[in-house]
């Protein structure tokens, strides 16, 4: 127990030392959380539109007036031909156009049918989706118009109409930070917890001074404990930090118990802190140890279900993420930040964090060896 | 005299890119990694990586049972964007289905649904979703919405309305909505930002924090010749992982080159050397290679994935960070692919982005020459 008091003091002495570590250990969360949440945001507005008028009828003129009124849609140009709103999407100016036939408003009164074309720019296929689903509520609604304004209005509702009532629970402002703030708190907890853990010994093995410990009677789990406790410390403050900022600047306050929401990072600390030993003891330099935590990191966070929905993804995909120790902690923080899950709710997972914490812990003690 | 000295340093300068590529080629594992990876990647990415929703597991509460919904429901269920998982009975039932975080989305119908409709012409549907997920939450109303009104079109047009606009809507570039049409450029940014940025950051601070810097130093060889020995196998290595990333691309992925090859790897090159040159200033300013790999990772990887465009639509954002995101290299270069290999265009169409991370390479080595101290702390 003495001896593991004294490795801790050496560690966090050495932490503390180097004070440009610190301030980026702190400092970068922290910015991160107060930026980047005002980045992810879906919904879709101001779509760019280029809009073909080959009609001038005021037909035509009260449709562009009716789309550029809707708020989701602004008017990029107003062009004479199809080629040159093409020219528009190729330049990125619009993301749509709409282009009005030669007798749009003729035939629309003549012959009771008129036509229109949309072109939308799909290389993002989300985006092209909904522009052109608003797009084509809008027109619908702009028919709807012109209907009553030349068929006498029936006593009841001639047009068959279901109606769609929808509601949105647990977040029913639609508040993509809610959703978003949970998940990049993850994110930077477990930065924070496996680059460092990682490099901590590879440097002392690069460095040359882990020989030193190694004459030393200092036990092979003392050490590991030694390298590790520092680490979960930090990483449970930089979670502290952020729940406040996430608190003080986005007013989110979980719906569960804080409680819940540290006894699972405490227990997810050390399955993360636990990989960051393991990389460490299987490389041999600080660059070797960056890259493998940096590809792991990559996978995990971008397969973890924080910018797109686990379900969507391939079959394969999805058991990729079953082994992907992110993925369980975004998904508890969001039930029990939005949805106040408690540990009830969350026992499976808490039990298969632990797993990991207990494998990639004992693997790492295994494997860690006093001689080269 | 002047032309030995010239060919004298050249030759300096050579064995110092040789020496460089000796550190690399020696350490096997990184060398596995830095040319794996990205190869991995766009495999994982272009497949799994899609901000597309579907296969959502949803479920219905039936009141009515009747016709119209049964032919809603069958429609629901064969579209790709839904399974529906579970038939409820009661709306109690609804939050624990919520709570237990697998069903999306419920659609209940009304009893009575199909003799509304057809007798008062109205009929009324519900729609509630987790709107935990915001994102999902909308576009899963969206699509249910449209395969109702769809359903609706289709009895309506048995009875023709006077008055009709059709509109037909056409879907530039990527017809069948792919989602690796937009993410196979943002995973090639991503790759090359951030193997150049840091490897180069890392080398160097490296040299600082071992000591063998020093040496370097009191070489009669130029620093700035130093450094710039240190990017070029970084460089090679980088145009190794443009190609195998579009390759990947074309013939795994699907996804088409349409416009020149060559300009394509021009900016691909282009846009490596920013990384570089930015890897360049972090070393210069860095002094533990932990410092610089965190600076490089944490001070670079979300906001790429973020601001560059690829993941979440700026035109979105915010308009401080719709100007934050303009210092973002990833997000020209992104914009540039995006015209290059999918809309086809020229260079005359994408001057102003090449430009602009032309202007950043300087920058960032200006910068770097500056800032790079000969003697050490």
């Amino acid at each position: 127990m003495r001896v593991l008091l004294f490795l801790l003091q050496k560690e966090f002495r050495q932490i503390f030392r180097d004070t440009s570590i610190l301030r980026i250990i702190f400092l970068m969360p922290v910015m991160q959380l107060l930026v980047l949440p005002w980045a992810a945001d879906y919904e879709m507005k101001n779509i760019n539109i280029s809009v073909v008028d080959h009609d001038h009828s005021p037909y035509s003129r009260q449709l562009i007036s009716k789309i550029t009124a809707s708020g989701y849609f602004i008017l990029q140009d107003y062009t004479s031909s199809y080629n040159q709103s093409l020219v528009d999407i190729e330049k990125d100016k619009a993301d749509l156009i709409l282009e009005i036939p030669f007798s749009f408003e003729k035939n629309l009164v003549k012959e009771s049918e008129s036509k229109l074309f949309v072109a939308v720019n799909a290389i993002n296929g989300v985006k092209a989706n909904l522009g052109g689903a608003y797009l084509s509520t809008i027109i619908q609604d702009f028919n709807r118009q012109v209907r009553l304004q030349w068929i006498q209005l029936p006593r009841y509702n001639a047009e068959l109409n279901i109606e769609v009532v929808s509601s949105n629970w647990y977040n029913p402002q639609m508040n993509y930070k809610y959703f978003m703030v949970p998940g990049i708190l993850v994110i930077l907890v477990t930065m924070v917890g496996s680059f460092l853990a990682s490099l901590n010994i590879v440097k002392e093995k690069e460095i040359g001074t882990i020989e030193q410990i190694n004459v030393t009677p200092i036990k092979k789990y003392q050490f590991i404990l030694g390298k590790l406790i520092p680490f979960w410390i930090l990483g449970l403050l930089v979670l502290a930090i952020g729940l406040g900022i996430s608190r003080l600047f986005y007013g989110i306050i979980p719906a569960g118990s804080l409680f819940v929401i540290y006894g699972f990072a405490a227990v997810y600390l050390l399955a993360v802190l636990g990989l960051g030993l393991l990389i460490s003891t299987y490389t041999s330099t600080q660059q070797q140890a960056i890259l493998i935590s940096f590809f792991l990191m990559m996978i995990f966070i971008l397969l973890g279900g924080l910018y797109t929905s686990i379900d969507s993804m391939p079959q394969w995909a999805q058991m990729i993420t079953k082994a992907n120790p992110v993925s369980y902690f975004i998904e508890v923080m969001r039930m029990v930040v939005l949805k106040g899950s408690g540990f009830a709710d969350i026992k499976n997972q808490l039990l298969i964090v632990f797993g990991f914490a207990i494998l990639l812990n004992g693997w790492a003690v295994i494997s860690y060896r006093k001689r080269y | 005299m002047v032309e030995y000295s010239i060919k004298k340093s050249m030759r300096q300068f050579f064995s110092f890119v040789k020496k460089e590529f000796y550190h690399i080629l020696r350490d096997k594992r990184t060398m596995l990694i830095l040319l794996g990876m990205p190869i991995a990647q766009i495999i994982i990415f272009g497949f799994a990586l899609t901000n597309e929703v579907k296969n959502s597991k949803i479920a219905v509460l039936d009141n009515s049972k009747d016709v119209a919904t049964t032919a809603i429901i069958r429609e629901i269920n064969a579209s790709r964007y839904f399974d529906i998982e579970k038939n409820l009975v009661d709306y109690k039932n609804i939050e624990t289905e919520f709570k237990s975080g697998k069903i999306r989305m419920v659609v209940i119908f009304s009893q009575h649904f199909n003799e509304d409709l057809h007798h008062f012409n109205k009929a009324q549907v519900q729609l509630i979703a987790d709107a935990s997920d915001p994102n999902v939450a909308n576009t899963l109303t969206n699509y249910a919405t449209a395969i109702i009104m769809n359903y609706q079109e289709q009895i309506t047009n048995e009875r023709k309305l006077p008055y009709s606009i059709h509109t037909e809507i056409r879907m530039l570039y990527n017809p069948e909505l792919k989602g690796a049409y937009s993410f196979v450029p943002g995973v090639m940014a991503m790759v090359l930002m951030l193997v150049c940025t840091m490897m180069t950051a890392i080398t160097i601070v490296r040299e600082k924090e071992t000591g063998t810097m020093e040496v370097l130093l009191v070489s009669p060889v130029q620093p700035l010749k130093i450094v710039i020995a240190k990017a070029i196998p970084y460089l090679l290595l980088s145009m190794v992982n443009i190609m195998s990333i579009l390759l990947l691309s074309v013939f795994v992925l699907d996804v088409p080159i349409n416009g020149s090859l060559m300009l394509l790897i021009a900016v691909s090159i282009l846009f490596t050397l920013t990384s570089l040159a930015l890897g360049l200033l972090i070393s210069s300013v860095t002094y533990s290679q932990q410092t610089a790999m965190f600076v490089a990772l944490v001070g670079l990887f979300l906001p790429t994935v973020m601001l560059s465009g690829f993941m979440f639509p700026i035109e979105n954002m915010p308009w401080p960070l719709r100007i934050i995101s303009n210092v973002v290299p990833a997000k020209w270069f992104y914009t540039i692919v995006k015209s290059v290999m999918i809309k086809g265009v020229g260079f005359s169409m994408i001057w102003k982005e090449v430009l602009v991370l032309t202007g950043m390479m300087f920058f960032f080595l200006v910068l770097s020459i500056k800032k790079f101290k000969i003697r050490l702390a």
